[in-house]
This record gives structure tokens, C-alpha cells and sequence, in this order.
């Protein structure tokens, strides 16, 4: 198995809040804190796009790198988590973080003591998987019950994909095939443009 | 004398009527809840025991397909 990822198709995203609805319905998140959320670029544009942005589960982990108490940790499935009992607060891993990932909520034990809270995966934490400590803490464990994130499960659109890299590289790839549509779409060149536009651009 | 046999007897069907009651049972009730059997089998995917890896491996690979992949279906 590869490492669990996420891909927001942005041609499919409208902006319908169903994935942040989902999450926190599952894990009872408590109020001003959004493990995942929809970012629009160029709201009411003709053309915008929305995209849904929680925790990457990066594989090489900048929140990783900076913590000071070394309070993350990754599994097996190349998730992302942190242990609440180790974490200071500190809000690095914020600092760090390339997608504002890392939130700090003040109330329940979600976040005693200013502990930093993000999205899961749906994997729990250290905790027993499903028991009552680990839901208390970190929410539902979903993946140790055979099944996906709920965002994604819970995408109307199937916009949000989640699940082994491969296999959800491989659902877009297709999709982007059925659209007639090449690495345009998405990629290196829609970022940072293709070789041939940058050498007309320096001639002129 | 008679006073004293009648108040005996009185008190006698008072103490003893209690013998008479039928014992009475719980009949055929539902078993008591032990809890789930193994931590995750209320919330558990159908068709997918806990601790299998192989299982797993494949159960997230056909939900990932089934459940995000229209094309597929």
C-alpha cells in the first residue's frame, strides 16, 4: 500500500462546505475550529475555483521538522498525527505548516491546555483505536474501521478524494483522460507555465 | 381466651400469607448488553474483521473505487 493522500478535483468543488459540514459532524470539532475548509480563488469571477484544504499528510512533514517536542508521528499509511498529551501549544507547526493546517482550539478536551488540533485522516491518535479517549481527543477513527475519510465519503460531487495515493492518482488520472484534457489541467505547467510561453516571454 | 385465640390466628394468616405468593421469574427477556464484540465491530465496515492487514488493504482499495469512482461504476 502507498501513502493515503488527498486531491481536490477543482473542476468538480462547489464550494457546498459538505466536507467541513462532515468532519466536524464526525468529530464533534468544536465551535471557530475547521480541520478542513474551502478556500475560493477569485470569488465571483467568472472562472473561479474552489478547493478543499485540511492536512495534506505531507510525506516529508514540515510541522515534523519544526516541532520542539517531537509530538508527531506517522503510521504505517503514511498519516500524519500528533500525540495531545506531548504537544506544548507552542503553535510552530502553525508557522510551518504550507496550508494552515494546525488549529488551536480553547475549549473541551479537544484543547486543554491550548493543545494543537488538525485533521486526522479520520485515524484517531496514540489512543486504543475507538475507544472513548482517543474519540475524546481526536475525534472518530475511521480508517480502523475499514473505511475513508468522511469528507471525502461525504463529497457530493466526489470532488475530494482520499486513500492510497495510487489508487485516487489513478481515479483523476482517469477522469482527466474523459475530459480530453491533458497535463494543462493540472500540473506543472498550469503553476508555473510551459518552457516554450516562458522563452517567447523573455524575447518580447 | 377467645380474644387471645382470635388475635393468634389473625396475626398467623398475616405472617403466613406471604407463603402463599407464586414465585415469579423473569420469562424469556433479551440477553443483557455485554458491549461490542471486539473494539470495533459496532462502527466497523460489513465484511471487514478487525486486525486483518490483507483485508483492510483491499476493503480500502474497493471502497476508494466504488464509493470516488463514477467512471468505474
Amino acid at each position: 500500500m502507498a501513502r493515503m493522500k488527498f486531491i481536490c478535483d477543482t473542476e468538480r468543488c462547489i464550494e457546498c462546505n459538505g466536507c467541513v459540514t462532515a468532519c466536524k459532524n464526525e468529530h464533534e470539532v468544536p465551535w471557530g475550529v475547521n480541520r478542513r475548509r474551502v478556500v475560493t480563488l477569485n470569488d465571483g469571477v467568472p472562472g473561479e475555483r474552489s478547493i478543499s484544504v485540511a492536512c495534506m499528510h505531507c510525506s516529508d512533514a514540515p510541522c515534523m521538522a519544526v516541532c520542539p517536542v517531537n509530538c508527531f508521528y506517522k503510521t504505517d499509511e503514511g498519516v500524519v498525527l500528533h500525540d495531545k498529551d506531548v504537544c506544548i501549544g507552542c503553535g510552530y507547526c502553525s508557522y510551518a505548516c504550507p496550508f494552515g493546517a494546525p488549529q488551536f482550539p480553547s475549549q473541551g478536551t479537544f484543547g486543554v491546555r491550548g493543545k494543537m488540533d488538525k485533521c486526522t485522516f479520520c485515524a484517531g491518535g496514540p489512543e486504543d483505536n475507538g475507544s472513548q479517549a482517543e474519540f475524546e481527543k481526536y475525534g472518530r477513527n475511521r480508517l480502523a474501521e475499514g473505511k475513508l475519510p468522511a469528507c471525502a465519503e461525504m463529497c457530493s460531487t466526489k470532488a475530494l478524494l482520499a486513500g492510497d495515493g495510487d489508487v485516487v492518482a489513478d481515479i483523476f488520472r482517469n477522469r482527466v483522460l474523459k475530459r480530453n484534457k491533458g497535463a494543462e489541467v493540472w500540473g506543472w505547467g498550469t503553476a508555473y507555465g510551459s518552457r516554450s510561453e516562458a522563452r517567447e516571454g523573455s524575447k518580447s | 381466651m377467645k380474644r387471645l385465640t382470635s388475635l393468634t390466628l389473625i396475626c398467623a394468616a398475616t405472617l403466613l400469607s406471604a407463603c402463599g405468593e407464586k414465585a415469579r421469574t423473569v420469562g424469556a427477556d433479551a440477553a443483557p448488553y455485554t458491549g461490542p464484540v471486539g473494539a470495533m465491530s459496532t462502527f466497523a465496515a460489513p465484511g471487514w474483521k478487525a486486525g486483518d492487514k490483507t483485508t483492510w488493504e483491499q476493503s480500502m482499495k474497493v471502497r476508494a473505487q466504488y464509493g470516488q469512482n463514477d467512471h468505474a461504476r
